[in-house]
């Protein structure tokens, strides 16, 4: 295909992607080492029959004046970085001094709002894309014992968890774990105590979260396992079990290595996913007892009635950050299995 | 025809793979069952604290309203609280997402998949790249102009903005399906004194259905299942459905207005429920397209 005609067809979508993630990149970038512009202050003289007064009021004329003229804020170099909202270098350095042991040292930092969320969007990753890996695994040899009519329908319930909305999913678990709801009545049962609330535990909370991550993102990890083994080797399964191989050495020897390119694939993709971790936390209205990096983006863009593009855009870099420190060897390797096959 | 001995399961082996199976299927579809018979119950009854059966059979509910079930919290969502807006607004992204999408995706990944130079190969991996990205930390780089050139606020923005942070899948599935279309087809069609682009609408995309079809059904799910681009970049009155929900919770709460998310929330997942129905087999070709063979 001449170069002038690829040009053509692919420019919708290239200038698409250029000009909303490509470009935003920069703007983030740029926009985080900006503050927004202190509120200008004038010193307004009052005076009535007593006495004259000064006081200092917020000029909100000034203000929006200056905000006009130059929306990006004032220039902050790596400032919005380094505060306390971010990766707090000040207060980390204050609790190494002050701190007795590693144990508080790290409880000290932990309290710090950027590593609460780092802890948990890290936490989150860790447990569940394995757990779903494995799931979603075992789900599909599960599938693949039984007879062949009774799939269709159990694939149809199984997609479910995946094709609703995190929101909305995470809503349905919410009130049947609430204390009113019929997984806290049962829990409250269970332990025996009549206060017990998912919501009020930090721990419960957490593996509720956990819980969530892995019932929507099983299904998925489902779907294209089922599908890698439906082109297992069948010749070499054959000749293993005629050199006598037990069905379970089959599976650890001819199987699961047959599906370990796709699981390589499948956890690039989890724990891309995972990392953003956001939505679930919104539908289960854990706020108060996790946090994660994807989160305090979206709190610094609904703050109060002016967003923080400052804060944000800093809380995005470091996340984008972690992501390419997270995701660059599974990718390398990823792209090298793609050179050798093409 | 009989089954190869390799693939016979023994009888224990059947029992422990179906007994899995039934846990597993409760927990997948006991959440949405639940919710979706207790949205025609009164609050008292969804949230039944001193017995569990009280949700299934809803006395406060046939006490207040004479039958066990009730539409009160429908009607007060769709008609009380003009959810039908929200729902509007939702139509009109999800139509916009579903055909930019699938306009974009089709020219883009037809070029990527006949093209043999290597920036046809980078631009593949280009698209890899910028999937890992997450949505939240783009949409702190488009707030502010946005504001600045008042483009916050409107429904294509936000069906644009869905559109490009979709378009790498969107391009990977469609680059996959356009790989199964033999060459020969559009090649014969150029020497025939078909242009490029006649060759693609005329030859190539009558065949392409299934792939556009699959495509389709997962850019229609950006649309209708997103929260976070449309939580942010939405004004009030152009608010869609799943960001109305978290709304409803959000405020502060007065009697009943859970059952608005409730009612909201069923509303939501049952329209899906019925697509899956009739889209199973797309959405797991979809799934296993883009991925084992992409």
């Amino acid at each position: 295909m001449p170069h002038r005609t690829f040009a053509l067809f692919v420019l919708p979508s290239f200038l698409a992607m250029i000009l909303f993630i490509a470009l935003p990149l920069v703007s983030v970038a740029v926009q985080s080492l900006y503050v927004e512009h202190p509120q200008v202050m004038a010193t307004v003289e009052a005076c009535d029959p007593f006495g004259c007064t000064t006081e200092t009021r917020v000029d909100a004329q000034a203000t929006a004046a200056l905000r006009e003229a130059a929306p990006l804020g004032r220039f902050n170099g790596l400032g919005t970085y380094l505060n306390r909202a971010h990766l707090a270098v000040a207060e980390v350095r204050a609790a190494w001094a002050a701190a007795p042991d590693w144990a508080s040292f790290l409880a000290a930092v932990l309290s710090l709002p950027f590593y609460r969320a780092l802890l948990f969007t890290l936490a989150y990753t860790a447990v569940v894309s394995p757990l779903s890996l494995g799931l979603g695994l075992l789900v599909a040899l599960a599938l693949n014992a039984l007879p062949r009519p009774s799939r269709g329908p159990i694939i149809y319930v199984t997609l479910l968890p995946m094709i609703v909305p995190t929101v909305v999913g995470a809503l349905t678990l919410l009130w049947m774990i609430d204390q009113r709801g019929v997984l806290g009545a049962l829990l409250q049962w269970m332990t025996g105590d009549e206060d017990l609330s998912v919501r009020a535990s930090p721990a419960l909370t957490w593996i509720a979260l956990f819980a969530q991550g892995v019932w929507s993102s099983a299904p998925f990890v489902f779907i294209v396992f089922y599908a890698g083994l439906q082109t297992a080797p069948r010749d070499t399964l054959e000749s293993a079990m005629m050199d006598g191989a037990s069905r379970l050495q089959r599976l650890r020897w001819v199987t699961l290595p047959h599906l370990a390119p796709i699981a390589t694939f499948l956890m690039l993709v989890l724990v891309m996913d995972n990392f953003r971790v956001f939505e679930a936390i919104i539908g289960l209205n854990a706020q108060a007892h996790a946090t994660s990096l994807s989160l305090l983006i979206f709190q610094a863009l609904r703050s109060g009635d002016a967003p923080l593009f400052g804060s944000a855009a800093a809380s995005s870099m470091l996340t984008l950050l972690c992501i390419a420190v997270l995701c660059t060897p599974s990718m390398l390797r990823a792209y090298r299995a793609f050179k050798v096959k093409a | 025809m009989s089954t190869p001995r390799a693939h016979r399961v023994p009888l224990p082996l059947v029992a422990l793979a179906a007994g899995f199976m039934a846990a597993w299927l409760v927990a997948a579809a006991f959440p949405f069952l639940w919710t979706v018979w207790g949205s025609f119950k009164l609050e008292g009854d969804f949230f039944s604290r001193g017995d569990w059966r009280d949700a299934l059979l809803g006395p406060r509910t046939l006490a207040a309203t004479g039958s066990p079930f009730t539409l009160d919290a429908y009607r007060d969502v769709w008609v009380g609280q003009e959810f039908w807006r929200q729902a509007l607004n939702t139509l009109a992204i999800t139509a916009g997402v579903t055909v930019v999408s699938l306009t974009f995706g089709t020219l883009g990944a037809y070029a990527i998949a006949r093209s043999t130079k290597p920036y046809a190969f980078w631009l593949l991996v280009a698209a890899l790249v910028f999937r890992a990205m997450p949505g939240l930390a783009l949409l702190s780089g488009y707030l502010l102009p946005f504001f600045e050139w008042n483009l916050w606020g409107h429904l294509p923005t936000a069906a644009i903005v869905l559109v490009a942070l979709n378009q790498p899948f969107t391009l990977w599935l469609l680059h996959s399906f356009f790989l199964t279309i033999p060459r020969d087809l559009d090649e014969s069609a150029l020497v025939d004194g078909c242009t490029r682009l006649q060759a693609f609408r005329l030859v190539v995309m009558p065949v392409m259905w299934p792939g556009v079809v699959t495509t389709g059904i997962f850019s229609f799910l950006v649309g209708y299942s997103d929260f976070t681009v449309t939580a942010v970049l939405l004004s009030q009155q152009n608010q869609t459905m799943v960001p109305a929900i978290v709304a409803f919770l959000g405020t502060t709460q007065q009697p009943g207005q859970v059952m608005y998310a409730v009612a909201a929330t069923v509303s939501v997942i049952v329209p899906l429920m019925i697509l899956v129905l009739f889209a199973q087999k797309r959405i797991v070709s979809g799934l296993t397209f883009g991925a084992v063979k992409g």
